[in-house]
């Protein structure tokens, strides 16, 4: 018999290496906050439209402790997360449908491509007069943005799962939703959830744009006044937080990607 | 009924006429089970197999040598159902083949594709199980017994990727027995394996399809493999493919790696082989 072939995730060695390494790329962030909280003080700067990196964490920390920053999250994550779980619903149903029945795809083409070149953010007035201001509209608008992300990604995700493995069921003779369920679906997970991934990314940049833009709500809706009161410690407070939460979210879900992911072929799996 | 390419030798045609077709030394008279009459497969608008005619009896091991481009593969895919004959009859049992059958498994060449990366030896071959309706009780003792036989039984909870090319190629076969087909088609099964551990495996082949009364349909581009297991090889002459030769593998069985290949009649056989397929490629 030949070796058993040991075929152990690559990552799991890089994250020991990280973990032993030295953060370099640490270096320059800390080295520029320095540089300006330096200037500010050498130079007794004082402006109302830039803070001091020392302010604006001061701002941050308080807004922490006072829990307005995470209501406004709060807020800004449900409407985020329930728009992405509606629009991610639908597209990825609309991209298995259509990556499954030539037919609809077709048919739903011209559709389709003609509605996903318009930047959702761009539906905002219409959005407005139809759903108000609130949760709804916000939510509409993510929804809509998060559609045609993930169907494009699930209908190539689903269009890309190799013909041997679809052979396999027709040879096996699983029904269609057998087939669907027990090996195109799985089959096509990981990148799923790299649309899934992106989706996430898009659901919060949407959120917040249509915060700042117009809805009375939520993190942008904070930060916008923030600004008009002249806060500019806060504003950027809000912005480092915004940051803040956009990466710990892709951080998780990348955690979730490395931990369940790691069997199915790697390939499919890019490290963004 | 042997058909030969016209540009065979004279001399291997009286030799081939001699040697009877021996299915099984024991079954005086073996019925047919698979019967290909006058299959021709078109695809995109290209024929790719022409007039075949082919009677594979109940429990004979039939191996498919030829080029590349012959058609050896899209034969297969025929007669499993994954590819409409656009001209002829192939039946299967007496019954015409439309779609695949659950008698008739296929061990596709690239293991690494065909089984479930995100499931464990276990749970691939449950997945034929799962196909064919078997009660979940009896799942677990039908598995156990597949993985036991095709020498897997301590690597159930290991995952495709924790397994050697060979031991996921004998995981692909044992999904594929469990499907309980009498009809084994075999695609290059063994064609991106080591010499040693396709040895092993073509044994394995061997002693599976004698306990289990399995007819085995081999496409090998391998003669030497070709002339080892069958019980007839036939070659395919390209452009398009069709029959060129059949010839009749009269070694007794059970056949072992070491004095099987080392047999007049094996040499002879392969080398009748091998002028073939150097004729079809001029």
């Amino acid at each position: 018999m030949t070796t058993v072939a040991t075929d152990r995730p690559a990552e799991m060695n890089c994250a020991v290496n990280h973990g032993m390494r030295f953060p370099k790329g640490v270096v320059v962030p800390v080295l520029l906050i320095a540089l300006a909280e330096a200037a500010f003080r050498l130079a007794g700067f004082r402006s109302d439209s830039i803070a001091p990196p020392s302010v604006v964490a001061v701002d941050l920390y308080r807004g922490l402790l006072d829990g307005q920053i995470l209501e406004a999250t709060r807020t800004t994550l449900v409407a985020a997360f329930s728009g992405l779980l509606i629009g991610g619903l639908l597209g990825l149903t609309m991209g298995v449908l259509r990556a499954t029945f030539r037919r609809l795809d077709q048919l739903l083409e011209v559709t389709t491509e003609t509605i996903r070149p318009i930047p959702s953010i761009a539906i905002l007035p219409v959005a407005i007069l139809i759903f108000g201001f609130g949760y709804s509209l916000e939510i509409s608008l993510v929804s809509l943005s998060c559609i045609f992300t993930t169907f494009i990604l699930t209908r190539a995700a689903v269009l890309g799962v190799d013909r041997r493995m679809l052979e396999v069921g027709l040879v096996l003779r699983l029904n269609l939703w057998d087939r669907m369920r027990k090996l195109i679906l799985p089959a096509a997970f990981p990148r799923i959830f790299v649309a899934f991934r992106w989706a996430t990314s898009l659901s919060l940049i949407v959120a917040v744009t249509t915060e700042i833009a117009a809805n009375p709500i939520g993190l942008g809706s904070a930060m916008m006044m923030a600004q008009q009161s002249l806060n500019p410690g806060l504003t950027v407070a809000y912005l480092v937080w915004i940051g803040f939460v956009g990466w710990l979210l892709n951080f998780l879900l990348i955690k979730v990607q490395r931990r369940y992911f790691a069997r199915f072929s790697t390939s499919a799996l890019d490290e963004k | 009924m042997l058909k030969q390419a016209p540009t065979q030798p004279v001399k291997d045609r009286e030799m081939l006429m001699s040697s009877a077709v021996k299915v099984k030394p024991t079954d005086p008279a073996p019925k047919k089970l698979i019967e290909l009459s006058g299959v021709s497969v078109t695809l995109g608008g290209r024929t790719i197999l022409t007039d075949v005619d082919l009677d594979i009896a109940d429990g004979e091991i039939l191996c498919v040598v030829g080029g590349s481009g012959t058609g050896k593969t899209t034969l297969l895919r025929a007669i499993a159902g994954l590819v409409p004959a656009s001209k002829g009859a192939i039946a299967v049992a007496g019954e015409p083949v439309r779609a695949p059958r659950q008698d008739v498994a296929v061990v596709f060449q690239d293991y690494g594709k065909a089984l479930l990366p995100w499931r464990t030896a276990y749970a691939n071959v449950a997945l034929a199980l799962e196909a064919n309706k078997t009660p979940r009780k009896e799942r677990k003792e039908i598995i156990h017994g597949l993985l036991d036989k095709v020498g897997l039984g301590g690597h159930s909870e290991k995952y495709p990727s924790e397994l050697s090319g060979g031991m996921q190629q004998r995981l692909q076969i044992a999904r594929c027995l469990a499907q309980r087909p009498s009809v084994l088609l075999m695609d290059e099964p063994f064609g991106a394996l080591d010499a040693m551990t396709r040895q092993d495996l073509q044994d394995e082949m061997l002693r599976i399809a004698a306990t289990g009364d399995m007819t085995i349909f081999f496409v090998t581009h391998d003669l030497e493999e070709a002339v080892y297991l069958g019980d007839r090889v036939i070659g395919l002459a390209p452009d398009p493919g069709r029959i060129g030769i059949t010839v009749d593998v009269d070694l007794p069985r059970p056949r072992n790696q070491l004095t099987t290949r080392e047999d007049g009649t094996f040499l002879q056989r392969r080398r009748e082989l091998f002028d073939f397929i150097q004729e079809t490629e001029k």
